[in-house]
């Protein structure tokens, strides 16, 4: 009965605490700008077919077989929670036993995925810690981001583990004929486990068995929380960002209307526009609540992988500029401030901004090819911070380096972003002959 | 006859004889003042002559479209921009538009709508697409049916629109064997020149992005390396250049490749 109240109490905490912090970065997140994205039926086929099957993790097909397993053992094994939790709650033993013979080909199966995850993760930490995969080591990987990756794995191994292991002292229990461990039939790994343990005594397999099984369910309240602390939420956020992103082409820039209006009105002074909706700010961004929102679920929901780093032609070429840090900078940048938004509103102000974290060098190191855009598994667009950021250098602080304000002048004066007068724009049509010469 | 010179139609001139053509040809600031992408625009315009396409450019009425400066931050002077060339184009009952930049393309298509301006927007090599895929371009020159190309994809044209296989179906369809780079299509390496990169000295590094994509070309053992937009084509010459191969292997436009197929 006490075991009964404690896990009852730790499961509603666990859960309690889980659910507020994804309802604190929910908030986090609406401290930017709205932004009204239309439902559309392919939005979902989007997010079947990118965060379920996840298609562009398969660019690399190894790469996206192993993170299937982690995906699909993820959600395979967490079927096995539903039994710890009831069991936990009622104090029953394997309360899905009564399945009976499909019983033990659910385990079985929990416990191919729990090995195939096992491996998986320990492939995983040897690509990061061991090979120390080029984007596992570039400059934003710092020592907590590389951590937090070590860390994730090893979860994950010790909370699978731990299920294989129980099953394994439960299946010497059975063969024992142990009144409470009732025979169930053969789990498929696990079996092959129980030489380990196989000379050990009834109370201490029990032991093992309560151990393995409290291990887990208060691993997996603990890691779910950490999650939600860590780039690991990717899991459950890389879905909402699938299913929000835009449809338009990536060559797309999102228009700034309220620029429309006084475009229209300095070209034609008696224009008929209408007079602006909300009070107008600032141009462009340069702090994280002056984006939308879409961008800040971005950088919830980026699992800091590197791809879109690599990818980057500015940082190939070794410039400052890496997508990755722009994205990871924007997270930490909302965890920092998102309380204290919430409480000051507009008043809010810390004498610091997403611009004091982002330098202009990496800004205008971009090319806006979308090499980075393409490349995200979970369609993370850094490339749409980027250029509110610019627009704020240019709109707001007049920063924009010198031979672009010599562009933007060209521009303005000829009509080209060259020195060249508009006289000349015929000079090619001359002596224009059917052959060349 | 042979070697008549051949007049291009300015839509001024149309519009006072009375004509409304059915395209408007934007030659655009590179095509009209770079003295290598002249030749593009030379090119591709006696394409059309030759194929008697209803057309006309704007001539000393064409503007920028505003695109470098929308993409480094300049959204004023973007929209300022957009908004003339939207007025000039609809005062000429604009409704079909050849571009041979992937940046115009891109900024017609796909925002120029917002602000009021809609066109069918049409890269030149899907234009020349259309022609082959009709049957209207008959190959005179066959010197390509020999050649090894390697087709360098805009990012205007390739991820920010995808479109993969326009230029390099132009390239097959003159009987040319197309050989890949390591990095292509939606994977591509850009040229270095994009987000207003063209106008400035690059950002501090190892390397110079144009150098990376110029090796990766030569890697390929082509012939010749063919592009379709102006910045990655003066991007890919002083790569070669750099790497002094500019005697060797030559950067031509898909138009060029055409307007050479044809005897232009």
């Amino acid at each position: 009965m006490i075991e009964q109240i404690i896990f009852t109490l730790a499961f509603v905490f666990g859960i309690g605490l889980f659910i507020y912090r994804l309802y604190r970065i929910y908030k986090y997140i609406k401290i930017a700008k709205p932004l009204k994205l239309k439902y559309r039926f392919q939005r979902i086929v989007r997010v079947l077919k990118i965060a379920v099957v996840q298609s562009k993790m398969f660019k690399n097909p190894l790469v996206g077989f192993l993170h299937a397993i982690l995906f699909w053992g993820f959600i395979i094994v967490n079927i096995e929670m539903l039994e710890i939790v009831v069991d936990g709650i009622f104090g029953t033993h394997r309360s899905l036993a009564f399945l009976g013979d499909i019983y033990p080909l659910l385990i079985s199966a929990f416990e191919v995925f729990a090995l195939a995850v096992v491996i998986t993760c320990v492939v995983f930490l040897i690509r990061r810690n061991v090979i120390r995969l080029k984007r596992f080591w570039s400059k934003e990987m710092t020592t907590w981001p590389r951590t937090d990756a070590n860390i994730i794995l090893l979860f994950e191994i010790f909370l699978m583990s731990s299920i294989l292991i129980m099953n394994t002292a439960d299946g010497i229990l059975q063969s024992r004929g142990h009144e409470y461990f009732p025979e169930l039939g053969v789990f498929l790994v696990s079996s092959y486990l129980q030489p380990l343990f196989a000379g050990m005594s009834d109370s201490s397999l029990i032991f093992i068995e309560r151990l393995t099984w409290w291990f887990h369910i208060i691993g997996v309240l603990v890691f779910m929380n950490y999650i939600t602390f860590s780039k690991h939420l990717h899991m459950f956020f890389s879905f909402f960002n699938v299913y929000y992103t835009k449809f338009d082409p990536l060559g797309k820039i999102m228009n700034m209307p309220s620029i429309t209006n006084e475009v229209k009105l300095m070209l034609n002074p008696s224009a008929d526009v209408p007079p602006p909706a909300e009070e107008m700010s600032q141009f462009g961004a340069k702090d994280a609540q002056d984006l939308y929102w879409k961008n800040l679920l971005d950088a919830f929901s980026c699992t800091e992988c590197g791809r879109c780093t690599s990818a980057c032609p500015a940082n190939i070429t070794g410039k400052k500029l890496s997508p990755r840090k722009i994205v990871m900078d924007l997270r930490d940048r909302v965890e920092e401030i998102g309380s204290k938004v919430l409480k000051q509103g507009k008043e809010f102000n810390d004498g610091k901004d997403l611009l004091s974290q982002i330098s202009q060098e990496e800004l205008w190191a971009c090319t806006t090819c979308n090499a980075c855009t393409e490349e995200c598994p979970v369609n993370i667009d850094p490339l749409a911070i980027i250029l509110e950021l610019r627009r704020f250098l240019v709109l707001e602080k007049g920063s924009a380096p010198g031979p672009l304000n010599t562009m933007f002048a060209n521009i303005e004066n000829n009509g080209a972003p060259w020195q060249y007068s508009a006289e000349d724009r015929m000079l090619w049509a001359e002596n224009l002959k059917k052959k060349s010469s | 006859m042979e070697n008549s010179e051949l007049k291009v139609p300015v839509m001024a001139d149309l519009q006072a004889a009375g004509k409304s053509p059915e395209y408007l040809f934007w030659v655009g600031c590179a095509g009209a003042y770079d003295d290598r992408y002249k030749k593009v625009t030379q090119a591709f315009a006696k394409i059309l002559l030759h194929q008697n396409i209803d057309f006309g450019v704007l001539g000393n009425e064409e503007r920028c479209t505003g695109d470098p400066a929308r993409r480094a931050g300049n959204e004023m002077l973007f929209q300022m921009m957009a908004l003339m060339n939207i007025e000039v184009m609809d005062s000429y009952n604009v409704k079909k538009i050849i571009t041979i930049c992937p940046h115009c393309y891109n900024v017609f298509k796909n925002e120029y709508p917002e602000l009021g301006g809609n066109y069918e927007v049409i890269h030149h090599t899907q234009f020349l697409k259309g022609l082959i895929d009709e049957g209207k371009i008959k190959v005179k020159n066959n010197e390509y049916i020999t050649k090894l190309i390697t087709y360098h994809d805009p990012c205007y044209m390739g991820r920010a629109n995808e479109d993969y296989d326009s230029a390099r179906d132009v390239i097959t369809g003159l009987g040319a064997k197309l050989v890949e780079m390591k990095r292509n299509k939606a994977s591509a390496l850009c040229c270095g020149a994009g987000g207003g990169q063209m106008f400035k000295e690059a950002e501090e590094g190892k390397k110079e992005v144009f150098i990376e994509r110029t090796e990766e070309a030569l890697d390929t053992k082509a012939d010749l390396i063919a592009s379709s937009c102006p910045f990655c084509m003066v991007m890919l010459t002083d790569g070669l250049k750099y790497k002094n191969k500019e005697e060797e292997i030559y950067n031509y436009d898909v138009a060029e490749i055409v307007a050479n197929a044809l005897g232009l």
